[in-house]
């Protein structure tokens, strides 16, 4: 796989904004400032960036709780996005939605999702709105190791089977769903030998690799593009930090933590092997992380400064008419 | 809005008018598809059949002949994956009609339900969109048993983001199911079991029949009766009776539980001064309670008597015949529950 300059500065860029958003919100949350819940994607981000090159205005996504890094691969404003994470009226939902519903249809984001597994079935009908309206379009799901338990999901890779839509289920094994470890959770030993039960092609690849992830991507996306139906792509990778933000982790080692760090990091590894490649040079790099330290920076700033919603306007968009 | 007709209307079924409806609105609208679980069967079958069933009980019966498999969908027998695959739908530009064959499968779709369906505009601060009509049939009355004879419109009227139609007859269904098509949020609409073959005057042109807005169906000065889809035909009958011993119904059908016309049901209320509320759910916060409540707090001071509710048992529908009879409020238990408001002095 040969990738431009541009590409490869585009791919560093976005999982450095996943990597400082996130890295940054872990800090802020500790304050106790950030209302609710927040799922942090660190480790994950080859994924999501990895993915999502490959889709533009046409195609959607659906993500998880662990939704922020989802949302900027698609291209959701980061600025938006952190003022909704803070419940302000700035934020891309107003503030009604919060870390765990961020969403922007206009960015063919449909929504990070409380409820594990449950964006699948949403991702069979933006697939089938494609199908139907010859927009050319795909569909993801980005779904965890704990929601490929789940039933919707498999009623959902059956539908899209049977529809033959241009649907692609991304399984992002981490490790654990919660505080189990997800070889204890998952029996069969195998989310991606799954799919082979409805005969939808699988892949496994190393969801730390981000050119392992885009590769692969990019041969599910053409096959959706191609009408020739629905894919699987198990990415398997390690968190860096809890489920959700506060979480100390007692269920892991301290010696599995260290090598997760020092090998399983898909940013380093991106950098590492740029470098080594010679196509992009120290100074890309920190151009790079400049500009995004200054957007998150901002982001949050301007997210504290921001107007908490009016209460006038809660029970606002219920319906559409009512 | 067209209510004139240039045509007599001819009597139609419930079923006829259903698809009808159907029909008219697909033509109407590109993005209108239909889908369910054989709404026109026999795909895959040896017998290569176009359209097997046109839907269990008829009513998509002609769609796929005349709108073609890309707009009729068959699914497998997967609720939760159907009936998300709606919501994805109508967020991304169609606007689906789905059918869950009976109510009582909701259960197994109810979380792309509750937690999809019916919050995405909402969590979204307004910025999405869904068009989305959920057909099914409810009721008792069919020896159906337990689980394919619940009404459970209470369960969906708690839930903000969904709207819940409940035609009463043929015309009704007609019109209000042009309006839960057209309308821009989701609708679950009821389709009685009981009611499919009856027949009534229906329009060969389109109408609408506009969401949360209650029908007056008989006037009257001693008592309001409020009474939800088949219950509003069996309150008709006991009102019938109950004028021949010279008590005088007014007859209130609400034909929406959400929206909900509020002020038909207390302006009645205030002219009668007596409620008598009949409905065919579970008894415990069903639209009887949630009807009764409003006029304790709203026009206490103008009534005479104390509200009677007139519902089921607590209990599951039963699948024996003398059981499942006693189990469904019947024009006589609605005489009753008149007479007593009439002599609660």
């Amino acid at each position: 796989m040969q990738l431009s300059r541009e590409d490869l500065l585009d791919a560093y860029r976005a999982m450095k904004t996943m990597r400082e958003f996130d890295e940054r919100l872990h800090i802020e949350f500790a304050t106790g400032e950030i209302p609710g819940f927040v799922h942090l994607y660190c480790g994950e981000e080859a994924s999501g960036a990895g993915i999502c090159a490959h889709l533009d205005d046409r195609d959607h996504i659906a993500s998880n709780h662990r939704g922020h890094g989802h949302c900027i691969a698609k291209g959701c404003d980061v600025v938006g996005m952190m003022a909704e994470i803070y419940g302000k009226e700035t934020g891309l939902c107003g503030g009604k939605g919060g870390s765990m519903h961020i969403a922007d249809l206009e960015k063919g984001m449909m929504g990070a999702n409380g409820i594990v597994g449950a964006g699948t079935p949403l991702v069979c009908g933006a697939a089938l709105s494609a199908k139907t309206l010859g927009t050319g379009g795909v569909a993801v799901a980005f779904t965890g190791d704990g929601g490929s338990n789940q039933g919707a999901v498999y009623e959902s890779m059956n539908l899209a089977a049977v529809w033959n839509l241009p649907a692609i289920f991304v399984f992002e094994n981490n490790g654990y769903g919660e505080a189990s470890a997800s070889s204890w959770a998952t029996a069969g030993g195998s989310i991606a030998r799954r799919a082979d039960g409805f005969g939808i092609p699988q892949v496994t690849v190393d969801g730390a690799d981000y050119f392992a992830v885009r590769e692969a991507a990019g041969e599910a996306v053409a096959r959706a593009r191609a009408g020739e139906g629905p894919s699987v792509i198990v990415c398997e990778m390690r968190r860096l930090h809890g489920p959700f933000g506060g979480d100390p982790q007692t269920y892991r080692t301290e010696e599995e933590l260290a090598e997760v760090r020092a090998t399983r990091d898909p940013i380093t590894r991106f950098v590492a092997r740029v470098r080594e490649a010679g196509l992009l040079e120290e100074a890309d790099f920190a151009a790079v992380d400049e500009e995004v330290g200054a957007l998150i920076e901002r982001a949050v700033s301007e997210a504290k400064a921001a107007k908490v919603p009016a209460v006038e306007t809660l029970a606002d968009h219920v319906y559409s008419s009512y | 809005m067209n209510t004139s007709t240039s045509t007599p209307a001819k009597p139609k079924t419930f079923r006829a008018a259903i698809n009808e409806a159907l029909k008219q609105e697909m033509r109407r609208d590109e993005r209108v598809i239909v889908m369910g679980e054989d709404v026109a069967g026999g795909r895959g079958g040896p017998a290569g059949t176009e359209e097997a069933w046109g839907g269990p009980f008829g009513m998509t019966k002609g769609l796929i002949k005349e709108f073609g498999p890309g707009r009729v969908l068959d699914t497998p027998i997967t609720e939760a994956a159907f009936v998300g695959a709606a919501t994805g739908a109508a967020m991304t530009g169609l606007r689906p009609v789905v059918e869950i064959m009976f109510v009582d499968f909701m259960a197994v779709a109810f979380d792309q339900i509750l937690n999809q369906m019916a919050k995405i505009k909402y969590m979204f601060g307004g910025k999405a969109t869904l068009p989305i009509t959920v057909r099914c049939l409810y009721g008792a009355g069919f020896r159906a048993g337990a689980q394919h004879s619940q009404c459970l419109y209470p369960m969906l009227t708690h839930i903000p983001g969904l709207k819940v139609a409940i035609p009463a007859s043929p015309y009704e269904a007609k019109g209000m199911l042009a309006a839960a098509i057209r309308d821009d949020d989701p609708v679950f609409f009821f389709e009685h079991k009981a009611t499919l073959g009856m027949r009534e005057a229906v329009p060969d042109e389109e109408y609408v029949i506009p969401l949360g807005q209650a029908r007056t169906m008989r006037e009257g000065k001693d008592v309001t009766i409020v009474a939800i889809g088949r219950m509003a035909l069996f309150a008709a009958k006991a009102a019938e009776t109950l004028a021949g011993e010279g008590i005088d119904c007014e007859l209130v059908d609400p034909r929406t539980t959400s929206p909900f016309d509020r002020e038909a049901i207390l302006k009645s209320v205030r002219k009668t001064g007596r409620l008598v509320v009949v409905d065919e759910a579970y008894p415990r916060c069903n639209m009887a309670t949630d009807i009764a409540a409003l006029a304790a707090q709203e026009v206490f001071r103008d009534l005479r008597a104390a509200p009677r509710m007139v519902s089921p048992p607590h209990t599951s529908v039963p699948f024996g015949g003398p059981l499942e009879d006693a189990y469904v409020p019947s024009p006589a238990r609605i005489a009753e529950a008149v007479y007593a408001v009439m002599n609660d002095k």
